[in-house]
């Protein structure tokens, strides 16, 4: 099997008594999608913010490329290639759809000390910027105030933003909260057309979701990973459908 | 032309006619008084580079503004005592020099700034508020009892110091040359809203954690805007200085971080002439009202207490509507 | 230096430390209830002040005097709370504190308009006039002995309503979570207006106890409200304890510094220079140890983690 990505190893948080996550090993290899699935409360909002940066882990090891990133900030991660998509959609709602995506490509291009020249005039930054828009579907609504996007458009500009990294691996915390169905299965597609670029590791509540699109799912439980396999694995098995999925599944 | 343009335009072709008709007229004393305008102006738009863009409230400003005011004075004392400013290990001697005041109050009030900022920059909401407060006051203490320059009295400075090729003991032409760094801060801070960098600090004001998700450090930015923003408002305090020929430890204090919030919150948050608008407002009312009672900030107050409450978007955003997203 | 000179230092910056907590707890209190940062708190010193001041010259007692500012900083607390502070709770802190600093200015030239420029004077009542004897023979001003009494003896009552009474239970649970003191069927408003007028009583009761120690006027509440404002910064924001122990410290740093300081730069230089920058550093001391913590413990001793 290939080098994974961005890998955890024995990831283990806990806040006093409560262990929100104990010994979280999870891969995430080149051109896949890994789904991690688990009900309300199970850690997956930890485990999120451990590989992204937000929180140090008691124990463990995050690797991004082979390389340890477990006690870099958040950005420095961003930098490292990692890009995150939020529950709530974090937009700057007061700028254009443009500017937001203009943000990540900014933030790519490792250069924000610039004072004098306008950053829409900046080729570079706004092809990228254009670019990603483009691919979620966003194009024409680049001069829109971004408070003015419908709850779907804003889940599509999150994708957007996330693409201008051009990052290594995707962490994508419930890019389909909120959505219908249509929307749902729109943002279905994009995500599985995103995954040749570069690996997905998807926290979703959308079984239709997950089961359309993971390679592999993972089942989290009180902090604990208690199954991984594929689809058809996930589904077969009787503890993961026993604590989660009950039998309707 | 948006109708911002328009109020902004309006603006500035008041402040040049206005001060051209009082040469006219002989009214040095309007001359004055909107000198006086045009630098509070500038204490309030660097300001406003921390607050409307940034979104930093800080309640110290002042501290900016006095740092640049002693910087003029201790300066100005030494040359017109004869006395050097330090001897070893090099010998530093005072100088009635604007520029060199201006590079020197620019330098210190954006070190004091860095400092202020690395601190209180660790903390955010209330704290940050009242943290910027308190260092005001621990700046405005140390002035007082700092005896070598006058203490509680201050400094006065016998003659207004000197530009290259003006006569600055001319009104009109200190208060061109007040009027032209305003203009040149203002341009300034309108590039920097549409740079990469405004757009970064915009965000970060907004939000954070995405800024942080992009690969932005938000505590950089927020430390390099609060910089720049203490330079500019030092800058100011130094041409205040110059004007009342005269530093002492008020220009320190609190009542004046307060008045460059109100003069940008007057004006409207976020505006380019924000803190113009505010300014002048408000020097024009300290005049007008000054003039009828003795009590005028009861009726100051009042007037502000109902822009706050009632008045969503200041003066400009009364005439102008909404803010533009920048594009 | 003497161990007299000491004592008597350490129970005036007590002194000092415990009436800057009657006003930082009153902030304190205020902003981890409502979420409201109030200038305007400092301009409550000064009306508990000014009525005092204006009730004892009256009626010659200074314990009417007291009542006075009890009632009046409390009923002027009430009032900009239902009229102004209000309509702010669901603001900005921005639009909190430009509401307040307006409020500041109303207060302090309407005062300046019905009392003119001049300061007052309130006169220490006489049964505690004079110095008091202290074991080891040290001699200590009565009244300032009996404001350290007084403060901590308030500072008990205020811990006793927060942990034991009805209207406690409800500020602990405004300070965690509104929408449960709704569901809990608390009149909030009502609550919320208590709240403010504890806090302004507080203020006032401390303006009062400072002013016969101090001159009443216009502009006197505002570096103590700074300080204040050091103090719970230091304590960490909401933490009654932490405006204690803030205020305290505070108080002691201040009037220890100005006695320590320019001794301890005399060990290393001229006398004349060393006192000059001793006191210079001194005037700065509060504000280093704000830092200082600051750099520690970005949201206080007792704050919460932000």
């Amino acid at each position: 099997m290939t080098e994974p990505v961005l890998e955890t190893r024995g990831l283990s948080k806990a806040f006093g008594a409560l262990k929100a996550t104990e010994d979280v090993s999870v891969a995430l290899h080149p051109g896949e999608i890994h789904a991690i699935i688990g009900p309300n409360g199970a850690g997956k909002s930890t485990l999120i913010a451990q590989i992204c940066g937000a929180l140090v882990p008691d124990a463990g090891q995050v690797r991004l490329m082979g390389r340890d990133v477990t006690r870099l900030p958040v950005p420095a991660r961003a930098r490292a290639g990692l890009a995150r998509t939020f529950q709530i959609s974090q937009l700057a709602m007061e700028d254009t759809v443009l500017q937001n995506a203009l943000l990540g490509a900014l933030g790519a291009s490792g250069r924000p000390w610039r004072f004098l020249r306008p950053a829409l005039g900046d080729q570079s930054l706004r092809e990228r910027a254009e670019a990603a828009l483009e691919r979620v579907g966003l194009a024409a609504q680049a001069a829109t105030r971004t408070a003015e996007l419908s709850h779907g458009q804003r889940r599509q500009l999150e994708v957007a933003v996330a693409l201008t990294l051009a990052p290594r691996a995707f962490v994508m915390d419930e890019p389909m909260a909120g959505l219908g169905a249509e929307g749902s299965a729109r943002l279905t597609r994009l995500l599985d057309g995103l995954r040749a670029e570069a690996p997905i590791l998807l926290v979703e509540h959308d079984m239709d979701a997950v089961f359309a699109l993971a390679d592999r799912v993972s089942v989290l439980v009180y902090g604990r990973v208690i199954a991984s396999g594929s689809v058809d694995e996930i589904r077969r098995d009787p503890a993961v459908r026993e604590a989660y999925l009950g039998d309707s599944a | 032309m948006s109708r911002e343009t328009l109020v902004n335009l309006t603006m500035l072709a008041g402040l040049v006619l206005v001060p051209l008709w009082a040469l006219w007229a002989d009214e040095p004393f309007t001359i004055t008084l909107a000198t006086r305008a045009v630098i509070l102006a500038l204490a309030a738009a660097g300001l406003n580079i921390a607050l409307g863009i940034g979104g930093l409230v800080s309640l110290g400003h002042a501290v900016f503004f006095g740092i640049g005011g002693y910087a003029m004075g201790v300066l100005a004392y030494h040359a017109q005592t004869y006395t050097p400013l330090m001897e070893a290990p090099v010998l530093i001697e005072g100088t009635k020099s604007m520029p060199v005041i201006w590079l020197v109050a620019l330098v210190a009030s954006a070190l004091a700034a860095f400092v202020i900022g690395l601190l209180s920059l660790r903390t955010s909401g209330v704290y940050f508020i009242m943290i910027t407060l308190a260092f005001g006051q621990m700046l405005f203490f140390f002035t007082i009892s700092w005896a070598r320059y006058g203490g509680e009295d201050g400094i006065s400075i016998y003659l207004r110091n000197g530009f290259p090729g003006l006569n600055t003991l001319v009104p009109i032409q200190f208060y061109a040359l007040c009027l032209t760094l305003l203009v040149l801060t203002l341009a300034l801070t309108a590039a920097l809203m549409r740079s990469p960098f405004g757009l970064a600090l915009n965000a970060a004001r907004q939000v954070p954690e995405r800024v942080r998700a992009v690969g932005l450090d938000p505590f950089r930015l927020r430390l390099a805007a609060f910089t720049l923003s203490g330079a500019i408002t030092g800058l100011a305090g130094a041409l205040f200085a110059d004007l009342n020929r005269f530093v002492s430890p008020s220009m320190f204090s609190w009542q004046l971080s307060g008045e460059f919030i109100v003069f940008i919150i007057i004006g409207g948050t976020a505006r380019l002439f924000g803190p113009v608008v505010g300014a002048v407002l408000f020097v024009a009312l300290e005049h007008w009202l000054g003039g009828i009672s003795a009590y005028w900030h009861i009726w100051f107050g009042l007037l502000l207490l109902g822009i706050v409450l009632f008045g969503k978007g200041g003066v400009i955003g009364m005439i102008a509507g909404r803010a533009r997203t920048h594009d | 230096m003497t161990l007299i000179l000491l004592v008597e230092q350490v129970l005036n910056g007590l002194q000092f430390g415990i009436m800057l907590f009657l006003l930082a707890a009153g902030l304190t209190l205020i902003f981890g209830v409502m979420g409201l940062i109030n200038l305007a708190h400092g301009s409550l010193y000064m009306i508990g002040a000014f009525c005092a001041a204006a009730a004892a010259a009256a009626t010659g007692s200074f314990l009417l005097g007291l009542v006075a500012a009890l009632a009046g900083a409390a009923a002027a607390g009430a009032l900009i709370e239902l009229l102004v502070i209000r309509r702010l709770y669901a603001r900005d802190h921005l639009d909190q504190v430009l509401a307040t600093f307006a409020l500041i200015l109303i207060f302090s030239e309407g005062t300046r308009w019905v009392f003119g420029s001049f300061p007052l004077y309130l006169d220490v009542p006489e049964a505690l006039a004079g110095p008091v004897t202290l074991p080891g023979g040290i001699q200590y001003p009565l009244y300032r002995l009996t404001l350290i009494g007084a403060g901590l003896s308030v500072a008990a009552g205020l811990f006793w309503l927060i942990a034991r009474t009805r209207i406690g239970v409800q500020i602990r649970a405004g300070e965690n979570d509104r929408e449960m003191i709704a569901a809990l069927g608390v009149d909030i408003d009502r609550l919320y207006t208590f709240v403010f007028a504890l806090g302004a009583a507080l203020a006032g009761l401390a303006g009062a106890l400072v002013g016969a120690i101090q001159s009443v006027q216009v502009g006197m509440g505002e570096p103590v409200l700074i300080l204040a404002f050091v103090t719970i910064v230091i304590g960490g924001i909401g933490s009654i304890k932490g405006a204690l122990v803030g205020a305290v410290l505070v108080g002691l740093t201040d009037t220890l510094g100005a006695l320590f300081l320019p001794a301890l730069f005399e060990l290393v230089m001229a006398p004349a220079a060393a006192t000059q920058t001793g006191a210079a550093l001194a005037s700065m001391a509060i504000y280093i140890l704000m830092a200082g913590v600051l750099i520690w413990r970005p949201t206080g001793l007792y704050g919460a983690r932000a």
